[in-house]
């Protein structure tokens, strides 16, 4: 957005009401977006266009766009020489990257396989869950991290399949993140080579960005929702490594078109592998369950290998 | 609203720098976000007014660089340009393209005095 006069935007789109994009300045352009103004100089549009500095090229094409920015260094306003650029270069993701290190490692070390669960509310994550965790049937050791804003109606029927659940309630938070899943770790008491389900937010915006030190994030998409939200939402479908296409025994009484909702999702992310599940029905569990075990059997190995390393 | 999370990252970075390099006050705040990143630049700027509030940089000036997006077309085998995560290879049409640049977020300058 400009800074003189608030005009222009970033990528939020606002389509014609007639349907389409409107054309033409609505999409960033590459390189340095913002004009610079004179320091000192008001921050509301001038009546007129201040005049060019000397030695400061107008480069922007357009109104009264002047590109102070375009130096080395980003040095614009003459005369203020003690102002400097400090160079940062650091991922403002950084610390929760950090930290998600840190968990990985940490379950690596005790061979603990973790999935990062997203999607939507609604989705019918916490039943896939308790469907998932009645099929394992205490073969396998596991413990479920829940995550939601408010209550603990998750952890409670988590709870009720003999399995241990910590909920994390993120208060007016949208997602979890890396700092949240280490505090909860600790407390957890979780076996080795021990399977550990984490139960993000229902939000198919905001957990994507954050990586929690899981192994794999698992999408969920149900077919009572839009076959199109891989492409509306695609950010969580291309950081995902599995998405799980639930509720498909609605598939009969529903105009949902799972086909083309996979293929929209393998447009975004051509890596991501598809199964097609039901709670309701048990269809595409056992292959969900192998795809599990393979990963449990997978952090085992490592683990008996650092160790014997 | 993840971009209030992002913008909290963004103080931290700031007050690291400040204890490192004793500026006294931000004038500038470069941003680096890719075409293809999970965060909306407006709706970043708008929490960083609020989180960067009684910092040293409060009342800097946000500049956002784009960072274009790129993709490897695995059919193609070449990189192509990308504007969104399900675009198509613009040489076969084809969907098997991996995102290879565009979704960085990074603080990569500080203007300070």
């Amino acid at each position: 957005m400009c800074t003189v006069c608030g005009c222009g935007s970033g990528e939020t789109r606002i389509g014609a009401l007639g349907g389409g994009r409107p054309t033409g300045g609505a999409h960033p352009r590459p390189g340095t977006t913002l004009a610079w103004r004179p320091l000192g100089e008001p921050a509301a549009a001038p009546a007129t266009p201040p005049p060019a500095p000397p030695r400061a090229p107008d480069t922007t094409p357009g109104h009264h766009h002047l590109d102070f920015g375009s130096g080395p260094a980003h040095a614009h306003a003459p005369g203020l020489s003690q102002v400097q650029m400090l160079r940062i270069e650091r991922d403002i993701l950084g610390k929760n990257d950090a930290r998600a290190a840190e968990n990985r490692t940490w379950l690596a070390a005790r061979g603990i396989f973790a999935l990062n669960l997203v999607s939507s509310p609604g989705s019918g994550k916490t039943s896939l869950l308790v469907r998932t965790l009645q099929l394992l049937g205490g073969r396998v050791p596991a413990a479920v991290i829940e995550g939601d804003q408010q209550t603990e109606f998750d952890a409670e029927r988590i709870r009720a399949t003999g399995v241990p659940a910590l909920q994390i309630n993120t208060g007016k938070g949208c997602h979890l993140d890396a700092d949240m899943v280490a505090r909860a770790l600790p407390r957890m008491e979780l076996a080795e080579d021990s399977l550990l389900l984490i139960e993000n937010v229902g939000n198919l915006v905001c957990p994507a960005a954050f990586d929690l030190g899981e192994a794999h994030k698992v999408a969920i998409l149900s077919v009572t929702e839009g076959e199109d939200k891989p492409l509306k939402y695609p950010d969580m479908f291309a950081a995902a490594d599995l998405m799980l296409l639930n509720k498909v025994d609605l598939l009969p009484y529903l105009a949902f078109d799972a086909g083309r909702a996979i293929d929209f999702a393998l447009r975004v992310n051509p890596r991501l592998r598809v199964l097609r599940t039901s709670a309701t029905t048990g269809e595409g569990l056992d292959e969900w369950i192998a795809w599990i075990e393979a990963g449990l059997a997978a952090a085992r190995a490592r683990r008996a290998a650092s160790a014997h390393a | 609203m993840h971009e209030m999370s992002l913008a909290e990252g963004v103080r931290t970075i700031i007050e690291d720098a400040a204890a490192a390099n004793g500026f006294r006050s931000v004038r500038a705040v470069v941003l680096e976000i890719g075409e293809l990143a999970a965060v909306e630049a407006d709706a970043l700027r708008f929490c960083l007014d609020v989180v960067l509030a009684d910092t040293v940089a409060a009342g800097a000036a946000i500049e956002v660089e784009t960072v274009p997006g790129a993709g490897w077309c695995m059919d193609c085998a070449q990189a192509v340009p990308m504007r969104e995560l399900h675009d198509a290879c613009p040489h076969c049409g084809g969907y098997r393209v991996q995102t290879t640049a565009g979704r960085e977020m990074r603080v990569k300058a500080l203007e300070v005095d």
